[in-house]
C-alpha cells in the first residue's frame, strides 16, 4: 500500500456570519477525516450543498473568511516529512501551490483571463514559479507540455473565447500540471461538458496520474465518471463522510442507506426498472437535524438516529460506515 | 393515430459578421419529426446540435428560416400564439434562473392563470393551482408567499412542471430538465414525466444530452449531430443496437456506473466546430472511422435500417427489398 499524501485529522471549517449581531454558523465541513494515499484516484461524491467545494478549500489551505478552520489539522506529506498546513506562511504556501499541489476548478471560462491570449496566461504561470529569463524558453516549455498532453500548440495563440468547453477545460488542466504537481484537486472538471469531451476530459486526467504517478482528488457528483476513474470514493453528506470504500466496494456493496439510493437511483441502459431518487431535500448546513444528519430521509431511522451521530465502523478492509444501522448488525466491530 | 406536433423540413440559418466577412451557421439544417399523443420523445446530442433551437422554434421565440411546425393539424401563424401555447408548455433548464429571486413563486402562478383566463375568481385559482401542485407532490400552503430562495433546485423544478401543467398542455417541452438538478433528486423529475404520460396523456419533448435518462424514460429518440438528425427511432433500436458511427461514439462515451465496464481505448475529439458546421457532405466525416469518399461530397440521406431511420452511406447498401421486410415481420 501506497503511503498517505494528504492526511486530515477532525477537520472542521465553517462559514461564520454575522448577520445583524447574530452569528450563523454554517457547518460545511463537520469532522473530516481522510487519508489520500499516494499514487491514487480518490472520489468525493455528494449532492450540491453538502461541502464538497469547502473541503477542497481547506485541503488546499485556501481558506479566506467567512470560511474559517474551526478544529483539526490538515498535513501535506513532503518529501518523506508530514507538514501542518497551518504552520506554514502565505509565502511558503504560494510556493506549494501548482507546484506541490495544484486546482483545477470547474468553469474554466472564468480562470483564463478573456482579455490576453493562453500563451499570456502560461507565461504569468512559469514565471511566478520557475527562474526563467527568456521569452523564447517559457514559450518552448508551453509547447512542449501541450504536445505532450496531445493538444495542438497553436492554442496559445488564441484567446479563451475562441477555444471550445472542451478545449479550455483541457488547457486549464494542462497548466495544472505544467510544473508536476504531486497532488491534483478536480472540482467538478467535467461538469457542463458534453459525454464525448467529458471523455476526453476524463481520458486526459488519467494519462496525466498514469505519467506522474501522483494523486488526484476527483469531486464530482457523476457516479459515472467516478465508476470510470476512482480508485477509492468518499462519499460526503451534509458536511461528513458517510461512507468510503474502494470503488468496486461502492457500487456492488453500498452499505449506507443514501449510497445505496445513490446508486440505486442510476439509470441503466438495457434496463427500464423504476428509479427512485432519496426521498425529501437536503438539510441545510446553518441548521442540522440532531444525530445523524441523514435521519428524516432515511427509510430505517431509529431512535438512536436521532439522538446520536454515529462513528466509522469498518464492514471490510478499507470500506467504512458511519451509520447505526451497520452498528447494530454487527458485522466484525473491530478492526 | 394522428400525431401531435409535427415538424417538417425546419432549417434556421444564423449569420454572423458584417458585409464584407459574412459567416452563415445553419444551427437547424431540414429536420423532420413527429410526436404522437402520450408519448416522451428525446432530442439528443451535443451542445451546439441545434437542439435547444429547434425547442426555441417550436416555443416561438425564434422564428424558423424556413419549414413548417404543425400542432394538432394546425400551422402556427402570428395571431394564434395563446392558442398555440395553451397546448404547448415549456419547462427550462436552470431552475434558479426561470424565477425572478425577487418575486415569490405564487406570482407565477397567478399570472398564467390570468393570461390564459383560467379561473375567474380567487378562490377558484388557487383550487386549480392545488390541484396541479398536488400532481408533483407540494400543496399551496408549501409555497403560499415563498421566494425561490426558499426552496431546492429540485422542488424548483417540480414547481416549475406544475405551472406549466395549469393550462393543461398536451406538450411538455422540457430543455435539459435535470442536468442542473442533483443526481439523486433527478429521478424523481424523470419519474414525474413518465407519470404524467401515463396517467394524463401528456407528451413531453425530452431534450437532454443524458443519454441514459433519455433510455430509462423515452419511447422513441432522436440523435442530432451538428444541426441534423441522424438517427432517429425507438430508445431500443437508437440506444440498444446504433447504427450511426457519431451514435456509437456518443453511446460508449456514457459513463457506466459500473467499475467492472471502464472505458477502453481512446477517442478523438473535434478541435474546431466551426468547420464541422460549414463542412460538404457528411459533417461526421472528419471523425469517423469508416469515412469514405462519397462522405465528402455528398449530404447521406435517411434509410430505414431495421425501423430505424438512419443518414449514413454505410447503410447504402442495405437491401431494401421485400426479403428482408417480410423477414422483419416474422
Amino acid at each position: 500500500m501506497d503511503a498517505t499524501i494528504l492526511r486530515t485529522e477532525r477537520l472542521q471549517a465553517f462559514y461564520v456570519l454575522d448577520i445583524y449581531g447574530k452569528t450563523k454558523r454554517i457547518k460545511a465541513v463537520n469532522h473530516i477525516d481522510l487519508a489520500i494515499r499516494e499514487n491514487e484516484i480518490y472520489g468525493i461524491a455528494g449532492e450540491s450543498g453538502c461541502g464538497k467545494s469547502t473541503l477542497l478549500k481547506t485541503l488546499a489551505a485556501a481558506v479566506e473568511p467567512p470560511l474559517r478552520v474551526i478544529d483539526g489539522k490538515v498535513f501535506y506529506r513532503i518529501n518523506g516529512a508530514e507538514v501542518d498546513v497551518a504552520a506554514l506562511s502565505a509565502e511558503e504556501k504560494r510556493q506549494l501551490r501548482m507546484t506541490y499541489l495544484a486546482y483545477v476548478p470547474q468553469g474554466s471560462m472564468s480562470v483564463l483571463n478573456p482579455v490576453r491570449r493562453i500563451r499570456d496566461t502560461y507565461r504569468d504561470f512559469i514565471e511566478s514559479h520557475r527562474d526563467v529569463r527568456q521569452k523564447g524558453e517559457i514559450f518552448d516549455l508551453a509547447r512542449e507540455h501541450l504536445l505532450e498532453l496531445g493538444l495542438p500548440p497553436k492554442i496559445l495563440d488564441a484567446y479563451p473565447h475562441q477555444l471550445s468547453g472542451g478545449m479550455r477545460q483541457r488547457v486549464t488542466i494542462a497548466l495544472a500540471t505544467l510544473l508536476k504537481p504531486r497532488i491534483i484537486i478536480g472540482d467538478e472538471p467535467t461538469t457542463a461538458l458534453d459525454v464525448v469531451v467529458q471523455r476526453g476530459v476524463v481520458q486526459l486526467l488519467k494519462d496525466v496520474q498514469s505519467r506522474l504517478r501522483n494523486t488526484i482528488v476527483l469531486v464530482t457528483h457523476d457516479m459515472g465518471v467516478h465508476a470510470n476513474i476512482a480508485d477509492r470514493i468518499g462519499i460526503m453528506y451534509a458536511g461528513k463522510i458517510v461512507e468510503e470504500a474502494p470503488a468496486e466496494r461502492i457500487f456492488r456493496a453500498p452499505s449506507h442507506p443514501y449510497t445505496r439510493y445513490l446508486i440505486n437511483s442510476l439509470p441503466r441502459f438495457g434496463d427500464k426498472t423504476v428509479r427512485e431518487s432519496v426521498p425529501g431535500s437536503p438539510p441545510s448546513l446553518a441548521n442540522l437535524p440532531a444525530g445523524c444528519p441523514f435521519h428524516p430521509r432515511c427509510p430505517h431511522a431509529m431512535d438512536v438516529c436521532k439522538q446520536a451521530v454515529p462513528e466509522f465502523t469498518h464492514v471490510a478492509p478499507d470500506h467504512k460506515v458511519a451509520c447505526w444501522l451497520v452498528e447494530g448488525e454487527g458485522y466484525g466491530k473491530s478492526a | 393515430m394522428e400525431n401531435l406536433l409535427e415538424v417538417q423540413h425546419l432549417t434556421k440559418t444564423f449569420t454572423f459578421g458584417s458585409v464584407i466577412s459574412r459567416v452563415k451557421i445553419t444551427a437547424v439544417d431540414d429536420i423532420s419529426f413527429h410526436i404522437k399523443p402520450a408519448e416522451i420523445f428525446a432530442l439528443a446530442g451535443e451542445s451546439g446540435c441545434g437542439k435547444s433551437t429547434t425547442a426555441r422554434i417550436i416555443m416561438g421565440f425564434e422564428r424558423a428560416t424556413s419549414g413548417d411546425i404543425i400542432h394538432n393539424g394546425k400551422k402556427e401563424a402570428k395571431n394564434e400564439k395563446v392558442w398555440f401555447t395553451e397546448g404547448i408548455q415549456a419547462i427550462f433548464q436552470d431552475p434558479f434562473a426561470t424565477f425572478n429571486p425577487l418575486r415569490t413563486v405564487e406570482r407565477y402562478f397567478f399570472e398564467t392563470i390570468q393570461n390564459y383566463r383560467l379561473a375567474t375568481s380567487r378562490s377558484e385559482a388557487i383550487e386549480r393551482i392545488d390541484a396541479k401542485l398536488r400532481l408533483v407532490g407540494l400543496t399551496y400552503d408549501d409555497l403560499a408567499g415563498k421566494y425561490p430562495s426558499e426552496f431546492s433546485g429540485g422542488q424548483l423544478q417540480r414547481i416549475s412542471i406544475a405551472r406549466a401543467l395549469l393550462t393543461d398542455p398536451k406538450l411538455i417541452i422540457a430543455d435539459e430538465p435535470v442536468s442542473m438538478v442533483d443526481a439523486s433528486l433527478r429521478m424523481s423529475i424523470v419519474n414525474l414525466f413518465k407519470r404524467l404520460r401515463d396517467e394524463f396523456g401528456v407528451s413531453v419533448l425530452y431534450i437532454t444530452h443524458d443519454l441514459a435518462t433519455a433510455y430509462y424514460v423515452c419511447d422513441r429518440i432522436a440523435i442530432m449531430f451538428r444541426g441534423k438528425i441522424v438517427e432517429i427511432g425507438t430508445v431500443e433500436q437508437v440506444l440498444m443496437a446504433p447504427k450511426h458511427p457519431y451514435t456509437q461514439l456518443l453511446r460508449a462515451s456514457i459513463p457506466e456506473a459500473d467499475p467492472a465496464h471502464r472505458w477502453q481505448g481512446v477517442i478523438r475529439l473535434s478541435d474546431a466546430e466551426q468547420e464541422e458546421y460549414l463542412r460538404q457532405g457528411c459533417r461526421f466525416a472528419g471523425r469517423c472511422p469508416h469515412v469514405m469518399d462519397v462522405c465528402r461530397q455528398m449530404t447521406p440521406p435517411q434509410f430505414d435500417v431495421d425501423g430505424a431511420l438512419v443518414a449514413c452511406h454505410l447503410y447504402t447498401k442495405t437491401p431494401q427489398s421485400d426479403e428482408v421486410l417480410i423477414a422483419s415481420k416474422g
